[in-house]
C-alpha cells in the first residue's frame, strides 16, 4: 500500500493476514494456599474479553488504550506467547496450533518488537549472535538466494539502519544507544523475512527526539518490504503519525475501530473522546477529565463496561435520551457508525456525537 | 525579586571514570506565581539542577555558581540554615512516587514528619494539618491512615504533592511528576498542580522530557541540551515557533492530532544525546543538527536574542553575531 | 529532519574481505569476555590476595601428587627426633612418630583440596540441575523439588553425616559423597531464585517469540546468566567442603588410611598434643585450613562484586 493511497484517505485493504475471532484471555485469581484448599477462588481477571480484529497485508494497525486495557495481552496472544481461553487466531486463514512445535513456522512469519530495547537483548551476547539467533533456531543455514548466515545478518542490520553492519558484529548491547538497541531488535526480527511485526510500545522507552527515526524505519519496512505492522501503544499522537487504522481498547474489549483520520478526528465512543481530550496541548484549556482510577479487570461493570465513568451517563445526557437503562444493563458489540468505522456505544444508533 | 535566581550554575559529578560535567553554566529566574518548564532528554542535566537547588548531591559533587532562593544563596548556607531552607523555601515532588514513600509508614505520619521536623507544629496539630493537605490534593482526609500500598499510582502522586506543600514553600520543584502515570491520571494530576499553583501563588520549576505536558502547564519554557540551556522563552511561542534546531526536532516528536503535516511523517534525530564526558566541540548539537553550518563546530554559542523575550544559543538566532558562512 | 537512506532493496549483502564466520565471532566474544573479566578481577585487591594464597596451596597439592614432600611413613622416620618444635631441619616440627609436620601438611593438602573440589562439584551439579528444573518448570515439579530441597536443608548435616559414616564405613569417597549430597540444597535454592528472575527478562521472552524451544532458551539464555552466580557460589562451597571434611575427620569419622589436614588435627588431639605442648602439630594444619577458607571467601567476594552489579560501589 503506497503512502499516496493512504494520504488520499482511501484505504484499500489488502488480504487479511491475521484474523482474531472473539479472543478471550483470563488470568486466574490468586488466593493463599489454605484458602485455595478450602475451595475459595480469587476473582479472575478478564484481561481480554472478546476481541475480534483483522490485520490486513501492508497495513499499520494501532491498538491503543491505557494500561490494563488488555492490549499487550492481546498482542501476546496473537504472537502465540499466551494461550487464549477462548476464541481463535488465524494466520492467512489457518488457525494457530497450540503446541510449541506447531507454532514454529508461524513464528518465522510473525515477529515481535518489545518495549524495552535494553531488556530485550541478552547482555552477554554480541550483536551478531543476537541477530543470528532467529536463523539458528529455525535452522536456516542459507538464504533463498544462497546467502550465508553472516550475509543474512549483514543484510538485516543494514535494513534496520545500522551501517556498516560489520562494525556492530562484536559489540555488546551496553555499548549501543537506546535507538541503536531497538534497531538491533528490529534487525533480529527482519532476518527471518517476516510478514508481520507486532510492536509493543516500540518507542516509549526511547528519548523523544529519537522516536521519529524508529517510527520512520517501521513505515519504511511497511512500504518497501510490505510487512504488516501491529503497534500497541498508549500514545494517540503516535497512532496519528503512523497508523492506517486505530483500534481503541477499554477493559479487555475494542470499543472503537476505524481509519485513523476518522477515529482520531471524529471519535464516536465517549472513551476515545475522553482520551483525545487529555492529550496535552498548548493553552491548557479546561476540559473534562474522567474521574476515578483506571478500572479493575476483575470486576467488569454490567451493561456497557464504560458506563460508570461515561460522561454521557454521569452528566445525565443518557437519561435525557432515554438510553440510560441500556447503558447500565445492556452489553453491546461494535456498531456501525460510518463506513469502516465502528464503536460500541448506545449513542451510535442515535447517530449523535458522544 | 525572583523567588529563584540561578546564575552560572555548574555541577560536576566525580566518579571513578573521571569528572562528569552534568550542568555547564545554567542561568534562569523564576518569579512568584510563574511556572518555568525545563525540558530535555537523558543526559541533559535537568534532574541534576533540581538536586542542586536544595543541595541534595553528595559532598563529592562539585557545584559552582549562585542559587538565590528567596534572596539567600543556597550554595553558601551553613548546614543548619540549609536544613531550615529545605522544604520551607523550596520542596520537591519527586519522580516515580513508587520509591519516594516509605512503605512501612502511614501517609499521615510521613506528611506530618515534614511539618514537625521544621518545628511548625506539635504532633496533634501536624496531623490535623496533614489531613487538611490531603483534602487539598483531592483525597478524603481519612486516607492519612493508609499505607502507601493501599493507594494507586495517581493517589500516591497526590500525596507527594501534599507533602511538598506541607511547609508552605515559595518554590515547588516538580521532577517528572507524571511520567509513570496513565494519560487520564496524568491529566488529573496536572490539573491539580495547575490549580494549586494558581491558588497558592507558588513559583514552580517543572522538569520533564515530555514537551507537550510542559507547554500545557508552563508560562516559560527552557530547553536543555548537553548541560546547557539552548532556548528559552514563553512556552507556547517556543513550542509553536522554535528557533533552535534541537527544539524543532523535539517539538516534532509531539505531534498534534488532526494536523496533517504530521500524518505519515515521523521525524526524528539521528545519533544520540552526547555523553557528558564526550561533549562535541563548539556547539554541542552540531553533529546532529539539520541546519549545521561550517562555523558551528568552532564557536561556542551563547543565548542570543531570538525574538521578543526569547533567546536561543544558535548561530541562526536573530541576535547572534554575524559569522562568516551563516546566512540569515 | 530524517536523513535520506538508501532504499532497502539496495542493502549491501556481501561483507568486505576478512569476514567473520560465526565460529570466529563466538571465539572472539569469549576471548573478549575473559579479558574483560580478568581486568576487572585484577582490580580487586582482595580477589588477587585470595587467588595468590589458593594458587600456593594448589601448587603444594600438585607437588605432593608428584611424589615430593618428604616421607610420612612412620617406619621411615624412626631415626627422626619425635615431638620436636620447629627448627631449621624440620620447619614445622615433628609429630610423635618423628614425621615432619611439613610433610604431613604437604601430603594433606592434596587430599583436602581434592575432597573439597570433588564434593563441591557434586554439590554444584546436583544443585544446579535441581534448581534449574524447579525454577524453569513451575507448578508441580517446582513444589516437589523445593519440598525435597527444604527437607534436606532442615536435616542437621552433621548428624546425617555421622549416621551415614557409621552405616557405610569410613572411606574417602563416602566422605566426599556425604559432603556433596548434603550441601547441594544451598546451591539449588540460589539457582532457582536466579532462574526465576532471569526467566522473566524480556530477552528470554524474545527468544521464545522467535520460536526458540525450551531447551534452546535454557541453554542459550538462562544458563549463561545463571552460571556466574553459580561459580561465585561454588568457590565458597569448596571452602565449606574442606571445613566439613576436617570436622568429620576431627570427629574420628575420616578415612584413617588417608592423610588430610583434618586427620592430622585428629591425630594430634588424640595423641595429646595439647597436654604435651606440641603446639606446632596443631597450628600448622589448622592454619592451612583457615588460609584456604579465607582465600576461597575472598575470591568468592571478588567474583560476586563483578558478577552482581548492585554490589559494585558507585
Amino acid at each position: 500500500m503506497s503512502d499516496a493511497v493512504v494520504d488520499a484517505g482511501l484505504v484499500n485493504y489488502g488480504v487479511p493476514v491475521i484474523e482474531v475471532d472473539d479472543l478471550e484471555v483470563n488470568f486466574a485469581g490468586r488466593v493463599g494456599m489454605i484458602a485455595g484448599l478450602m475451595g475459595k477462588k480469587g476473582a479472575d481477571a478478564k484481561a481480554v474479553d472478546g476481541v475480534s480484529l483483522t490485520l490486513h497485508e501492508g497495513e499499520v494497525l494501532a491498538l491503543a488504550g491505557e494500561s490494563g486495557c488488555g492490549k499487550t495481552t492481546a498482542a501476546r496472544a496473537m504472537m502465540g506467547l499466551l494461550r487464549p481461553d477462548r476464541g481463535q487466531i488465524r494466520f492467512r486463514g489457518t488457525p494457530l496450533q497450540s503446541s510449541a512445535r506447531g507454532l514454529q513456522p508461524y513464528r518465522r512469519q510473525v515477529q515481535m518488537v518489545f518495549q524495552d530495547p535494553t531488556a530485550s537483548l541478552n547482555p552477554r551476547q554480541t550483536i551478531y549472535e543476537i541477530v543470528a539467533e532467529g536463523l539458528r533456531i529455525h535452522k536456516i543455514h542459507n538464504g533463498p538466494g544462497g546467502e550465508s548466515e553472516d550475509e543474512l545478518v549483514a543484510r538485516a542490520l543494514s535494513r534496520a539502519g545500522l551501517r556498516p553492519p560489520e562494525r556492530f558484529y562484536l559489540l555488546y548491547p551496553h555499548e549501543l544507544s537506546g535507538g541503536q538497541r531497538q534497531r538491533v531488535v528490529i534487525a533480529g526480527a527482519l532476518v527471518l523475512d517476516p510478514t508481520v511485526i507486532v510492536a509493543d510500545e516500540p518507542v516509549s522507552n526511547l528519548d523523544a527526539s529519537v522516536r521519529g527515526e524508529i517510527l520512520a524505519l517501521l513505515m519504511k519496512l511497511r512500504r518497501e518490504l510490505h510487512i504488516s505492522i501491529l503497534i500497541v501503544t498508549h500514545d494517540l499522537g503516535l497512532a496519528w503519525t503512523v497508523a492506517d487504522r486505530v483500534a481503541v481498547m477499554y477493559l479487555g474489549r475494542i470499543v472503537e475501530i476505524g481509519p485513523a483520520e476518522e477515529v482520531l478526528q471524529r471519535p464516536r465512543h465517549p472513551y476515545t473522546k475522553a482520551l483525545l481530550n487529555v492529550v496535552p496541548e498548548a493553552g491548557g484549556a479546561d476540559r473534562p477529565i474522567l474521574t476515578g482510577e483506571p478500572p479493575d479487570p476483575t470486576r467488569i461493570p454490567a451493561g456497557c463496561r464504560f458506563h460508570p465513568r461515561c460522561p454521557a451517563v454521569v452528566s445525565g445526557r443518557a437519561a435525557e435520551l432515554g438510553i440510560e437503562s441500556k447503558c447500565r444493563g445492556e452489553d453491546l458489540p461494535l456498531l456501525q457508525a460510518a463506513p469502516e468505522h465502528e464503536a460500541a456505544c448506545h449513542l451510535v444508533p442515535l447517530e449523535l456525537a458522544p | 525579586m525572583s523567588v529563584l535566581s540561578v546564575r552560572d550554575l555548574n555541577v560536576t559529578y566525580t566518579t571513578k571514570g573521571g569528572d562528569v560535567p552534568a550542568v555547564r553554566g545554567v542561568s534562569f529566574d523564576i518569579e512568584k506565581g510563574r511556572v518555568l518548564g525545563l525540558a530535555g532528554e537523558s543526559g541533559c542535566g535537568k534532574s541534576t539542577i533540581a538536586g542542586a537547588i536544595l543541595r541534595l548531591h553528595s559532598p563529592q559533587t562539585k557545584i559552582e555558581g549562585t542559587v538565590l532562593l528567596d534572596g539567600q544563596d543556597v550554595l553558601a548556607l551553613s548546614p543548619g540554615k540549609l536544613r531550615a531552607a529545605r522544604w520551607t523555601g523550596a520542596s520537591i515532588v519527586f519522580q516515580g512516587a513508587l520509591h519516594a514513600l516509605n512503605p512501612v509508614q502511614r501517609i499521615g505520619v510521613q506528611i506530618a514528619e515534614a511539618i514537625r521536623v521544621h518545628g511548625m507544629a506539635g504532633e496533634r496539630e501536624a496531623f490535623v494539618r496533614a489531613g487538611a493537605l490531603v483534602e487539598q490534593v483531592g483525597l478524603p482526609s481519612r486516607r492519612i491512615d493508609d499505607y502507601p500500598h493501599e493507594l494507586s499510582g495517581g493517589q500516591k502522586q497526590r500525596v507527594m504533592i501534599a507533602m511538598a506543600l506541607a511547609c508552605n514553600p515559595s518554590l515547588v520543584i516538580a521532577d517528572e511528576p507524571t511520567t509513570a502515570l496513565d494519560v487520564m491520571v496524568q491529566a488529573q494530576v496536572l490539573q491539580l498542580l495547575r490549580s494549586l499553583q494558581h491558588d497558592l501563588g507558588l513559583a514552580m520549576l517543572f522538569i520533564t522530557h515530555d514537551l507537550s505536558v510542559l507547554v500545557e502547564v508552563s508560562d516559560d519554557l527552557a530547553i536543555m541540551y548537553a548541560g546547557r540551556i539552548v532556548e528559552e522563552g514563553p512556552a507556547e511561542r517556543v513550542f509553536r515557533s522554535p528557533v533552535h534546531p534541537y527544539t524543532k526536532a523535539l517539538a516534532a516528536a509531539f505531534p498534534e492530532i488532526g494536523d496533517v503535516r504530521f500524518r505519515g511523517q515521523p521525524s526524528g534525530l539521528g545519533g544520540d544525546p552526547p555523553d557528558p564526558q564526550l561533549i562535541p566541540s563548539g556547539c554541542p548539537f552540531h553533529p546532529r543538527c539539520a541546519e549545521v553550518t561550517e562555523v558551528c563546530p568552532t564557536i561556542d554559542p551563547e543565548l542570543w536574542r531570538a525574538g521578543e523575550g526569547r533567546t536561543a544559543a544558535c548561530v541562526h538566532a536573530e541576535g547572534a553575531p554575524v559569522f562568516e558562512g551563516v546566512q540569515r | 529532519m530524517t536523513t535520506t537512506e538508501p532504499a532497502l532493496a539496495d542493502a549491501p549483502v556481501a561483507p568486505p574481505p576478512g569476514r567473520l564466520t560465526p565460529r570466529k565471532v563466538r571465539w572472539l566474544r569469549r576471548r573478549r569476555a575473559l579479558g574483560r573479566f580478568w581486568r576487572q578481577y585484577r582490580a580487586s585487591g582482595m580477589g588477587m590476595f585470595g587467588l595468590v594464597i589458593l594458587t600456593f596451596f594448589i601448587l603444594m597439592a600438585i607437588y605432593s601428587a608428584l611424589g615430593y614432600g618428604g616421607s610420612t611413613n612412620p617406619i621411615e622416620t624412626l631415626q627422626n627426633p619425635t615431638l620436636e618444635p620447629p627448627s631449621l631441619e624440620f620447619p614445622l616440627g615433628t609429630d610423635n612418630n618423628g614425621i615432619s609436620v611439613l610433610s604431613l601438611v604437604i601430603k594433606g593438602s592434596k587430599t583436602s583440596l581434592l575432597v573439597g573440589l570433588i564434593a563441591s562439584v557434586i554439590s554444584m551439579v546436583v544443585g544446579t540441575l535441581i534448581g534449574m528444573a524447579a525454577g524453569y518448570r513451575t507448578g508441580w515439579a517446582d513444589t516437589i523439588l523445593m519440598f525435597i530441597t527444604n527437607a534436606f536443608i532442615v536435616i542437621p548435616w552433621l548428624a546425617l553425616a555421622i549416621v551415614l559414616a557409621a552405616l557405610l564405613g569410613q572411606n574417602l569417597w563416602i566422605i566426599i559423597m556425604i559432603i556433596g549430597l548434603t550441601s547441594w540444597p544451598g546451591t539449588a535454592r540460589l539457582v532457582r531464585a536466579q532462574v526465576l528472575s532471569v526467566k522473566e527478562r524480556t530477552y528470554v521472552e524474545r527468544s521464545r517469540a522467535l520460536g526458540g524451544p525450551g531447551s534452546h532458551v535454557v541453554m542459550k539464555h538462562i544458563l549463561p546468566n545463571v552460571m556466574p552466580v553459580i561459580f561465585a557460589n561454588t568457590i565458597l562451597t569448596i571452602a565449606i567442603a574442606i571445613l566439613s571434611e576436617s570436622a568429620l575427620s576431627f570427629l574420628g569419622l575420616g578415612d584413617p588410611l588417608n592423610i588430610t589436614w583434618g586427620t592430622v588435627i585428629d591425630q594430634a588431639f588424640s595423641k595429646g598434643a595439647i597436654t604435651i605442648g606440641a603446639w606446632w602439630w596443631l597450628i600448622a594444619p589448622s592454619t592451612c585450613i583457615v588460609l584456604v577458607v579465607l582465600a576461597s571467601t575472598m575470591i568468592g567476594f571478588a567474583f560476586d562484586e563483578i558478577v552482581n552489579p548492585r554490589i559494585r560501589e558507585r
